[in-house]
C-alpha cells in the first residue's frame, strides 16, 4: 500500500463479498446436483411393515426427508404419525 | 494400469493446457512414461505449448478414424524421452469423438506401458469436454481466484460425480485435486482477490497446488517450453511441487503469501 492509499478510506474487501456469493450459489446447486439416495424408499417400506406389526400402518404415517446442512453433515429426519389412541387399542 | 487424469475447469483461459503440458513433462522428467492427449478437438494448442506444432503429421482424429495408427501419431517430446503427445486435430468435427474410439486409443496407451496419461479437455461442458472426462480416474480442476471459474469448477465437479464413467459404473468416484493459478497473494492481502482458504472452504477438494500469477507462464508459452522447465521461474518451481504431491510426495505450499516489500516501495507504491 504506498502513501497515497493510507490516506483513502479503506475500502471493504471484494474478496469476502465474492467468496459469500459463491458459497450461495455453490451451496444451492450442491442441494439440487444430489438427488435422494435410492434406498429411501425401501427405507419407508421396512419401517411401515415394522410398524404394521403393532399399529394400523398407513403409507401416509412415515414422512422421510433427507437434508444437507453444512459442508459433511446430512440429515436424515423420520416422521411417524401414529394413529389416535382408540384404533389403536 | 495407467492413471488416466483429465485436466478440466470448465471455464476457459484459466490454465488447462499450460497445466497439462507443465505436469505431463514434470512427470517424463521425474521418470514416469507420460502421454498427453489434446481434447480440443479443431482449436488444437496443446503443440504449441509444448514447441512441437512443427512436427505434427497425425493427430486423434486419424487414430479415431483408423487412417493412422497410434504409433504414427504420437510425437515423441524433444525434452523428455518419456513424454508423448497426442495432438488434436485442427479442422475436423468433435464428432469424431466416439466413447468406444476414446477407450480403444486410451487402452492402446495402457498396453504400451504408459503410465500416466493426461488428457487436455476443451472448456465447456461440450460433447469433448465430457470425452475427456468420461473414463477419468482423476480430475485436476484448475481454477482462477475469480467468481465465475470458481462457479464453473463447482459444476465440473458436479459432472464428475454424475456422468463420468466411474459415476455411471459404480466405481469408487474419480479422485479430485484442485490447482489454483495466476494466483497473487499481494491482492490477496489487500482484500481484493479470494484466498485459498477461501476457494477450498467453498469447493472443498484436495488442494493439489497454487501456481502464482507469473511472467515466465506467457515466457514460457511463447518459446513452446513447458514452464517446469523455467527451473529458477515461481511458476515452474510451483508446477513441480504439484507433479511432487500427484506421486505421493509431502511438499509445503510455495509462493502463497506475499513478498515482503521494501520500506521505499512501500512508501511509493508499486
Amino acid at each position: 500500500m504506498s502513501l497515497l492509499d493510507f490516506f483513502r478510506t479503506t475500502k471493504p474487501s471484494t474478496a469476502s463479498a465474492a467468496k459469500e456469493r459463491l458459497q450461495i450459489i455453490v451451496a444451492e446447486r450442491r442441494q439440487q446436483g444430489e438427488a435422494l439416495p435410492a434406498y429411501l424408499p425401501q427405507l419407508k417400506k421396512d419401517i411401515l411393515e415394522v410398524l404394521a406389526k403393532y399399529v394400523n400402518a398407513d403409507p401416509n404415517m412415515v414422512k422421510i426427508s433427507l437434508e444437507h446442512s453444512d459442508d459433511n453433515l446430512s440429515v436424515l429426519e423420520l416422521n411417524v404419525t401414529l394413529p389416535d389412541d382408540d384404533e389403536s387399542a | 494400469m495407467a492413471r488416466i487424469i483429465v485436466v478440466t475447469s470448465g471455464k476457459g483461459g484459466v490454465g488447462k493446457t499450460t497445466s497439462s503440458a507443465a505436469i505431463a513433462s514434470g512427470l517424463a522428467l521425474a521418470g514416469h512414461k507420460t502421454a498427453v492427449i489434446d481434447f480440443d478437438i479443431g482449436l488444437r494448442n496443446l503443440d504449441l505449448i509444448l514447441g512441437c506444432e512443427r512436427r505434427v503429421v497425425y493427430d486423434f482424429v486419424n487414430v479415431l478414424n483408423g487412417e493412422a495408427s497410434l504409433q504414427q501419431a504420437l510425437i515423441k517430446d524433444k525434452r523428455s524421452e518419456n513424454l508423448f503427445i497426442l495432438p488434436a486435430s485442427q479442422t475436423r468435427d468433435k464428432d469424431a469423438l466416439t466413447m468406444e474410439g476414446v477407450q480403444q486409443v486410451l487402452s492402446e496407451l495402457d498396453q504400451l506401458g504408459f503410465e500416466f496419461v493426461i488428457c487436455d479437455s476443451p472448456a465447456g461442458i461440450e460433447h469433448g469436454a465430457m470425452m475427456a472426462l468420461y473414463f477419468a480416474d482423476e480430475a485436476i480442476i484448475t481454477t482462477n481466484p475469480e467468481v465465475s471459474s470458481v462457479r464453473d469448477s463447482d459444476r465440473i465437479l458436479g459432472i464428475l460425480d454424475a456422468k463420468s464413467k466411474r459415476a455411471e459404473k459404480g466405481l469408487e468416484p474419480v479422485k479430485q485435486h484442485l490447482l489454483i493459478t495466476r494466483y497473487n497473494p499481494s491482492r490477496v492481502d489487500a482484500g481484493e482477490m479470494l484466498s485459498v482458504d477461501d476457494i477450498l472452504e467453498i469447493l472443498n477438494i484436495p488442494l493439489l497446488g497454487v501456481i502464482p500469477e507469473s511472467q515466465s507462464v506467457l515466457n514460457a508459452s511463447n518459446k513452446g517450453v513447458p514452464v517446469v522447465f523455467e527451473e529458477q521461474a515461481d511458476a515452474g518451481q510451483a508446477y513441480q511441487d504439484a507433479v511432487a504431491r500427484l506421486v505421493g510426495e509431502d511438499k509445503p505450499m510455495r509462493y502463497v503469501k506475499a513478498e515482503k516489500k521494501s520500506l521505499l516501495k512501500r512508501i511509493f507504491g508499486g
